[in-house]
């Protein structure tokens, strides 16, 4: 609190009105979305697979004749219309026709691995990689100053010549 | 035809076994100078003739499988299964790979052709070629090994009597694309041998410099936009055929040739810095052996059954063969690079995060991060069903959370990237750089949102006003670097605007052309963003019945049936209008076929394309209670902008392949005035000449 109430950042007045107004209307937008039972329906059932074997999305699922779709829809329809949230729904399409019936994998147990994965390697090797590169652009001088065997006026020269290059051809 | 096609195989096997085992001893003796009956160097050649030779009994090979699908020989177990006498001519080529033993053949084929021509251009290298050439031969062995022995596709249908007609060509792959789209893919796939082959070739001898690398850039080139060409293809297919409104589903098959172009692309621009820097050896090379190998890899992922796939009528047994394959060529590079390491050490290091070389650096690493995740994503289901017992399905809804983020991140870079200096960036250039590309980028998300787009409604709103506004900036960027490049250059000759780009262009093919491509994956990006906005209706319609989407209104003129020797098809007639007006003079005619050799059934889309969107229509069958057809209609915005943004990558490929203007003679053709800073400026062309 100390920190904030110091900070150059800190917010008062209309500005602090303004982003808590912000904060709210976005806050609506998302929960206006989440209770329209027809975006529930195309939602959820591009959460779920159709279990024909044809390995589409339920509602992408355009087999003619499909004998498992329109069931599914239907039973999709139902749970929504009985007023179950959509982690329960979810859960029953699970519990009549296994985990495989999710088209994405769940954020518990093993299933989370999917998740946390990508972005953990991605990001072990970004962190990794702008240290790799501080160490490097650090260390620069020190190599460049050991193996250079140029005179200063050699250096002066090559500096004004490259930014003579810079100038006359507008780039870097 | 059969027992000349094997022995054909037969006789391409052993001259491919010649060319590696005499081109090893020969390579061999070279290298410790020992002493042998037949010189080294004529023994070498000798191996690289029997290489020529192997492309002569290959061709031959599938010489003879066309001849047999063309002359309907049911005697043939694979022209039975692929074929039949009603199979229009141009797919009776594309039974050639329709199956296992076929694509095989095909994959066989492309590899002695590219391993012809590398040993017909010895003379620029002659030993480096002798490495890469006995390489390539290895690689050969394997493929045919596997024609003559665990997939040969000049079998003899069992109880030796041949039936009266085949079972016909798969329907999915009786369209047009399906006939280009697998050779492309192959290629590409194929192609990446090559620079494989050298890379590991270079290493092995203790190559001195980049020679590898120039000889070896325009083979990637080639293979790359082969690849891409083929990928793209087969998104058009897929759009066209499967009928789901979409052109990219994840199947694995789809991820399998994504992987190499991934790491096919990183391996583009990295090259790029050790050409300039000598940096980055090896990361180089293991990226070109990691994306042969993921090509490897993606053949096992599909063929073995080891994850299911739509892409379902080329799986087998011979997984195994893949994966020792697959375990050997890891084991000879890593032996490779573990004995030869020290010998690519590399000349510099990065020296600041802002620069041109970090871009690279962050770029690869978002093209790996996006490899290791769709990877991740495809063997998932394995891992799943090995730790926990049942397969967790990954459909596109878990690639859009993961990879789209990390596909908007590679636009930036995109812009980003060419925007940078060599070495470190200074404050003033990356403000004089950025500045318009910022407002560009600023403006565009503005005014999208004054238009209507909630980015904070729906994630794929928000992903899509990033990629709109992101693709603005890069295209303002990569404008600017032409527009201030032709300045120069108009400056310089007093040429107009036009001619001085152009002279800018043949002056630095790579570098322009390379821009080219950037703004082309800018353009597809475009394309991708609209998937966002996808709409869709559907409903049964009987004659004169209609629906609306979007601005449209279908009005159904009538359901009709017709047939043909090799199918039966039934469609609707649909009229389209906008605002009241006619839209087309030709009613729209999606359509459902049925296969008369097998029944299979097969639809027919019917699109209207705009730069706007695509009208496309299904016809999904017919309703069970009523018997009325069932119109599914999509309207998919900015569809067409991936396409043109496919004609736009290749341009720039094709730009960036044609050798520049030497450096003298672009130097000659500007007249310098004869002043004190004659010298400053010659370099200053010669360094824009030849600055990729």
């Amino acid at each position: 609190m100390v920190l904030i109430r110091n900070s150059p950042f800190r917010l008062s007045g209309l500005p602090c009105r303004i982003v808590q107004t912000l904060l709210i209307a976005i806050a609506i937008c998302f929960s206006v979305g989440a209770t329209d039972p027809q975006a529930r329906f195309n939602d959820l059932g591009h959460k779920m697979m159709c279990t024909c074997g044809c390995g589409q999305v339920l509602l992408e699922c355009n087999h003619v004749g499909c004998p498992v779709s329109g069931g599914m829809r239907d039973e999709l329809s139902n749970g929504i219309a009985s007023g179950m949230n959509d982690s329960l729904v979810l859960q029953s399409f699970v519990q009549r026709y296994g985990a495989t019936v999710l088209a994405a994998p769940t954020t518990e147990g093993f299933d989370l691995v999917a998740w946390i994965m990508p972005f953990a390697v991605s990001a072990t090797a970004l962190i990794g990689t702008i240290l790799l590169v501080r160490n490097w652009a650090k260390n620069q001088p020190k190599l460049a100053s050991a193996s250079s065997s140029q005179s200063p006026a050699q250096i002066k020269a090559e500096e004004e010549l490259r930014e003579r290059i810079r100038r006359e051809t507008g780039t870097d | 035809m059969a027992a000349f096609g094997s022995f054909a195989l037969l006789i391409g096997l052993a001259l491919a076994a010649y060319n590696l085992f005499a081109g090893g001893i020969a390579l061999r003796l070279l290298a410790v100078g020992g002493e042998a009956r037949v010189s080294p160097e004529r023994l070498a050649e000798t191996a690289r003739r029997a290489g020529i030779a192997g492309f002569a009994a290959v061709t031959a090979a599938a010489f003879a499988l066309s001849w047999s699908v063309f002359h309907n020989d049911f005697s043939i177990e694979y022209i039975v299964e692929h074929s039949n006498i009603a199979l229009p001519a141009p797919y009776k080529f594309a039974a050639l790979w329709s199956g296992q033993e076929g694509s095989l053949l095909l994959w066989a084929w492309l590899l002695a052709a590219y391993g012809f021509v590398l040993r017909l251009t010895h003379k620029s290298d002659v030993k480096l070629h002798a490495y890469a050439g006995t390489i390539l031969a290895g690689v050969q062995v394997f493929f045919l090994l596997l024609l003559n022995f665990a997939a040969p596709p000049f079998s003899l249908v069992r109880g030796g009597i041949a039936p009266a007609d085949g079972n016909g060509l798969n329907p999915l792959l009786q369209y047009p694309e399906m006939v280009i789209h697998p050779p492309m893919l192959y290629l590409g796939y194929v192609g990446f041998t090559v620079p494989f082959a050298f890379a590991l070739g270079a290493l092995m001898m203790r190559y001195p410099g980049e020679k590898w690398i120039h000889i070896t850039r325009r083979w990637t080139m080639f293979t790359w936009m082969f690849l891409t060409i083929g990928i793209f293809l087969g998104m058009h297919w897929a759009y066209a055929v499967l009928g789901w409104g979409g052109y990219w589903g994840w199947d694995p098959v789809e991820n399998a040739s994504l992987m190499p172009w991934l790491t096919g692309t990183a391996f583009l621009h990295s090259v790029m810095m050790q050409e300039k820097r000598g940096m980055m050896k090896s990361w180089n090379v293991w990226l070109i052996f990691a994306t042969f190998m993921l090509s490897i890899l993606g053949t096992l992922l599909t063929r073995a059954g080891l994850v299911s796939s739509v892409h379902a009528f080329a799986q087998s047994s011979i997984g195994n063969w893949f994966v020792g394959f697959l375990v050997l060529v890891a084991a000879v590079c890593i032996f490779t690079y573990v004995l030869q390491r020290d010998h690519l050490k590399s000349e510099h290091r990065v020296e600041s995060l802002v620069s041109r070389e970090s871009s690279f650096l962050f770029n690869n690493l978002v093209l790996l991060a996006a490899c290791f995740t769709i990877l991740w994503g495809t063997l998932f289901p394995v891992l799943s069903e090995y730790v926990e017992g049942t397969k967790t399905t990954l459909s596109g809804a878990y690639y859009s959370h993961i990879a789209v983020p990390i596909g908007v991140f590679l636009l930036l870079l995109t812009g980003v990237g060419p925007l940078l200096a060599w070495r470190a960036s200074s404050f003033r250039s990356l403000r004089r750089n950025f500045i318009l590309p910022g407002i560009g980028f600023l403006a565009t998300a503005i005014v999208l949102i004054a238009v209507g787009l909630k980015p904070w409604a729906d994630e794929g709103v928000f992903y899509s006003l990033m990629t709109f506004s992101l693709a603005v900036a890069v295209a303002t960027a990569v404008a600017s670097e032409f527009l201030r490049g032709a300045a120069v250059v108009h400056r310089q000759t007093g040429k107009d605007y036009f001619s001085s780009t152009v002279l800018l262009i043949r002056r630095s093919t790579r570098r322009y052309g390379g821009y080219l491509v950037h703004f082309g994956v800018v353009i597809i990006f475009i394309g991708f963003a609209g998937y966002a906005f996808n709409r869709s209706a559907e409903k049964p319609m009987a004659t004169g019945d209609k629906m609306e989407i979007g601005p449209y209104t279908l009005v159904n003129m009538g359901n009709t049936q017709e047939s043909n020797p090799n199918y039966d098809t039934e469609f609707s007639l649909l009229d389209v209008y906008q605002n009241g007006k006619k839209v087309l003079d030709q009613p729209m005619a999606p359509e459902k076929r049925v296969y008369a050799v097998n029944g299979q059934p097969q639809t027919m889309v019917a699109n209207h394309s705009t730069m706007r969107w695509d009208l496309y229509v299904v016809y999904e069958g017919r309703d069970s209670t009523t018997g009325l057809p069932i119109i599914k209609a999509f309207l998919n915005p900015l569809v067409m902008w991936i396409w043109v943004g496919l004609v736009v990558v290749v341009f720039g490929t094709l730009v960036a392949l044609v050798p520049s203007l030497s450096p003298a003679r672009a130097i000659v053709a500007v007249p310098v005035p004869k002043s004190d800073s004659m010298t400053g400026q010659a370099a200053a062309v010669g360094l824009t000449g030849g600055g990729d």
